[in-house]
């Protein structure tokens, strides 16, 4: 449990110092809602209908520049390295970085949704239902998106592999998150939220499990 | 004498190229030895897997008793490797790269007092990047100390330090010998390491071609230079 603090502690401290890295990517986030409202159109229903979804992808695309971010440090004076030799636990040092990139991302959800109100007038007034389908949907992308980052974080393409290996494998959660804030935003006559919900809430215990047994394979070999 | 190294035909190759070749050696507990060599002759390839960041293809070493191999969490809680990557965090401070290594090894951090120990107490504050490569060296130094390790294996100590650094590491090397650590130390300056060192080992194309008392290595070994 010491090891888990300790490295969540170092990952805050370091998403706190590199903080102008994250402004650049809200920034991305934000514009990519800007051009799919350009891509439908002045059609206000179509522009609500799809806000969900828009919001979702603006998400997953600012994720891989965050998460890539994330093991820039380490590998740059190889710091991971030196840690594990300390030694530290690599579980530890895997749900370490792992949970402050959900809180990353969970931050960056919450900042694009008044976005997402502006441009596209999809106000929902289920806030707490909202945040927390964010935190879910921020925990799936993050456990697979922290193991793929770390892979990928010493190859030369890893800006293209990184997406490449993550986006098939989290259509489910993206799937997931898409329709629950679609239905806190459009309203839930037929009761899914509770549906779309379980199935986000099984695809993060799934790999919040399954990713930090593999972490240590990837960092050690 | 016990041994705090032991190595019987330890081989590791990158690709179709044998780094390390058949090497066997002993390292006695306490003892201070310099490890020599050309560029690319393996030295810092022996250090890591000593080190258990590499693991070797073939052989077999033990490090104050445990198997590399099979035992790398107890071989790294002995063992502290200076390398030539920095291991510090650039954009986090001196102090706070240090106070998270202290915070995995659950102990205090003792951060400004190490910081002074090498000299960086008047920039404890200030985030690594901002360091020259002689001062990283100098903090990655601090890091090893805090690390009270049993073995240190120093990878190049003396590469990019000005002559008050040497100082500074002859002290420190100096230090480990008083309290009984073990010290491989991978360096070109022959001169400095005979008089530093008690053994010496020289490695060429990833094999072991001498080992003997430190002062009879010869000055002009491969990769070796005069500077004292």
């Amino acid at each position: 449990m010491s090891g888990f603090l300790a490295a969540l502690r170092k990952d805050l401290l370091l998403q706190w110092r590199t903080r102008a890295q994250f402004v650049a990517v809200f920034v991305f986030g934000a514009s990519a809602l800007l051009l799919f409202s350009f891509a439908i159109g002045p059609d206000a229903a179509a522009l609500r209908q799809h806000s969900a979804g828009f919001l979702w992808l603006a998400m997953l695309l600012s994720s891989t520049l965050a998460l890539a971010d994330s093991f820039e440090s380490e590998v740059q004076q190889r710091a991971l390295e030196g840690l594990l030799l300390l030694p530290a636990d690599a579980r530890a040092l895997y749900y370490g970085k792992a949970l402050a990139n959900v809180l990353q991302l969970t931050v960056l959800g919450v900042g694009l949704v008044p976005v997402m109100v502006v441009l596209y007038d999809a106000f929902t007034a289920r806030v707490p239902a909202l945040l927390a389908v964010i935190v879910l949907g921020a925990a799936g992308l993050s456990a697979p998106g922290t193991l793929y980052a770390a892979m990928t974080a010493q190859m030369r393409a890893r800006n293209t592999l990184l997406p490449l290996l993550l986006f098939p494998l989290v259509v489910p959660a993206l799937l997931a998150a898409v329709k629950s804030t679609s239905l806190l935003i459009l309203g839930d006559p037929m009761g899914q939220l509770t549906s779309w919900v379980a199935l986000l809430v099984a695809f993060d215990a799934v790999y919040w499990s399954l990713c930090g047994l593999v972490f240590e394979r990837v960092v050690e070999d | 004498m016990t041994s705090a190294v032991q190595t019987i035909g330890l081989s590791r190759r990158y690709g179709r190229r044998w780094a390390l070749a058949d090497v066997s050696l002993e390292l006695p507990a306490g003892s201070v030895t310099m490890l020599a060599g050309r560029n690319g002759s393996g030295k810092s390839t022996l250090l890591r897997v000593l080190a258990t960041a590499l693991r070797p293809d073939h052989g077999e070493a033990r490090v104050l008793g445990h198997d590399v191999r099979h035992a790398r969490e107890a071989v790294r809680r002995k063992v502290a490797l200076l390398a030539h990557q920095s291991f510090l965090y650039e954009a986090l401070t001196a102090r706070e790269n240090l106070e998270v290594a202290a915070s995995f090894l659950g102990r205090s951090a003792e951060a400004l007092s190490l910081l002074a120990r090498v000299g960086l107490e008047t920039r404890a504050d200030d985030p690594v990047a901002s360091f020259s490569a002689g001062m990283r060296k100098r903090l990655s130094l601090a890091r090893v100390l805090l690390q009270q390790a049993e073995l240190v294996l120093l990878d190049e100590p003396y590469g990019e330090l000005d002559p008050p650094g040497f100082a500074l590491l002859d002290g420190v090397i100096g230090e480990l010998r008083q309290r009984g650590a073990t010290v491989l130390m991978a360096t070109h300056l022959i001169d400095r390491g005979r008089l530093l060192c008690d053994r010496a080992l020289l490695l060429e194309e990833g094999r072991l071609v001498w080992s003997g008392p430190a002062r009879e290595m010869p000055a002009e070994a491969p990769g070796g230079s005069a500077p004292a």
